[in-house]
């Protein structure tokens, strides 16, 4: 009895430690993003609330939290609620199975570093970033706004695009891994991680994780000058705040998942795993915000092209290949 | 192991509970003074012309089944992938045969112009 009640008890401490650690990073992410892109653009960004502007997240959601909530008239009112839980939810549930670190010793016990070890770990997180797409569909949808209409439409088509070249993708990890399951995934890394063996399907998922993030230069679900703010427009409060949270959750997600496939997780020299594993999210994420900064985007033919014409092709060029070369050797 | 999943529904529930307590914070402390303009449909300032649930263009309809197609080649590519070193030269060559087959599905509808979009 005595030790069922400690496994839930570590189980559910993980998870508040698990939740906090994302929300705190998504916070200073959003930061983070307007102090590089400024940088880039030879300007300063918010530096004033507190040091070096450390604070301004703190006070944005602040500010947004006790902002008016407005439902736009005529709103299909169920779903437009729903919508921003579906897309936060879908995110955040994401990190359940991620691996952050080995395993440590807590008075005499062993505790694993994730929160669950499922053996179908990369179904799991594709499937919830798959319905992730119903939150912005039905965000756009029951707003009752033009612009969220094509926003929220344009959203379906390319992340049901994109998500056929992202799945197939890292189908190569899992040929020289024979496991779904993140933990195994990252075991098999030990001695050299994947992003040597499957250099291309990296390439490849990671064209596809912007594309699926909705970042540029394949922001075309939220383009500001064409569609005001896409499925966002008619969202305030706090109901954006989510939004615009969920975004940078999904970031971090979609780079802690090519940090695991591909880059060894939690491996590396000196520090500790749990550093390692955010150090490298952490340069993801400025990788994000770089070509945020330097690339233009898509025209939308354009972009549909590049993903059923040129990348799924390549994405299935990669799995042949990769299955040859596996049998040979 | 089913218990396995067990921490995953529970993350799920704290997963959708916390954006929902935030949300439901934050519309009990913030103010609410609506007004008929207020309330209107963003349009760039002017009032709404016309609903917004128009009808759309049946290309997206046409993606949305060619991906149910590809997403099924996907998912099916999964489990061959994760037993692919047990089957050897036969599981390889009966994968190949059926990329090629969705493979010429592909050029089929790329060649009837469904992935045009100008």
């Amino acid at each position: 009895m005595l030790e069922v009640v400690i496994t839930i008890g570590i189980m559910l401490v993980k998870m508040v430690i698990v939740l906090s650690v994302v929300m705190l990073m998504v916070a200073y992410v959003t930061l983070m993003e307007r102090r590089v892109l400024g940088r880039m653009q030879v300007r300063h960004g918010p530096n004033r609330v507190g040091w070096q502007g450390l604070l301004q997240p703190i006070a944005d959601g602040t500010k947004l939290f006790f902002k008016e909530e407005l439902t736009v008239d005529k709103a299909n009112k169920g779903l437009y609620h729903l919508a921003p839980v579906i897309y936060m939810g879908c995110a955040l549930a994401i990190y359940a199975v991620i691996p952050f670190g080995n395993e440590i010793e807590v008075l005499g016990r062993v505790i694993p570093l994730h929160i669950a070890d499922i053996n179908i770990g990369i179904l799991y997180v594709f499937a919830l970033s798959s319905l992730g797409v119903y939150g912005l569909v039905l965000a756009g949808w029951s707003s009752n706004n033009k612009y969220s209409m094509l926003g929220g439409l344009r959203a379906a088509a390319q992340m049901i695009s994109y998500e056929l070249p992202l799945g197939l993708s890292i189908i190569g990890v899992l040929m020289l891994t024979g496991s779904l399951s993140m933990v195994d995934i990252v075991n098999a890394q030990e001695h050299v991680w994947f992003v040597f063996l499957q250099p291309f399907g990296f390439l490849l998922y990671l064209i596809c994780a912007f594309a699926e993030v909705g970042r540029t230069p394949f922001d075309l679900v939220e383009c500001d000058n064409e569609i005001v703010a896409g499925y966002q427009t008619e969202y305030s409060s706090m109901k954006f705040a989510i939004f615009y949270l969920g975004e940078y959750m999904h970031i971090i997600a979609v780079s802690a998942i090519a940090v695991t496939l591909f880059w060894g997780g939690w491996r590396g020299p000196f520090l500790p795993p749990v550093v390692w594993f955010i150090g490298k999210v952490l340069a993801f994420v400025f990788f994000f915000i770089w070509v945020r900064a330097t690339y233009p985007r898509f025209r939308y033919d354009q972009l549909m092209r590049f993903g059923w014409k040129v990348l799924l092709p390549l994405t299935l060029l990669n799995i042949v290949v990769t299955a040859l070369v596996t049998l040979i050797i | 192991m089913p218990s396995d999943y067990f921490p995953v529904f529970v993350f799920l529930l704290i997963a959708v509970g916390f954006p929902v307590m935030i949300i439901a914070l934050s519309s009990i402390v913030g103010p609410r003074k609506p007004s008929p303009e207020k309330l209107m449909p963003y349009e760039c300032g002017v009032d709404p012309i016309g609903s917004a649930r128009k009808r759309l263009s049946v290309k997206f309809y046409i993606v949305a089944m060619l991906f149910v197609v590809f997403d099924i080649e996907a998912i099916f590519l999964y489990p061959w992938a994760v037993i692919f070193k047990d089957l050897g030269v036969f599981g390889v060559v009966e994968m190949g045969l059926f990329i090629v087959i969705l493979f010429v599905g592909l050029i089929y509808a790329w060649k009837k112009g469904v992935l045009e979009w100008e």
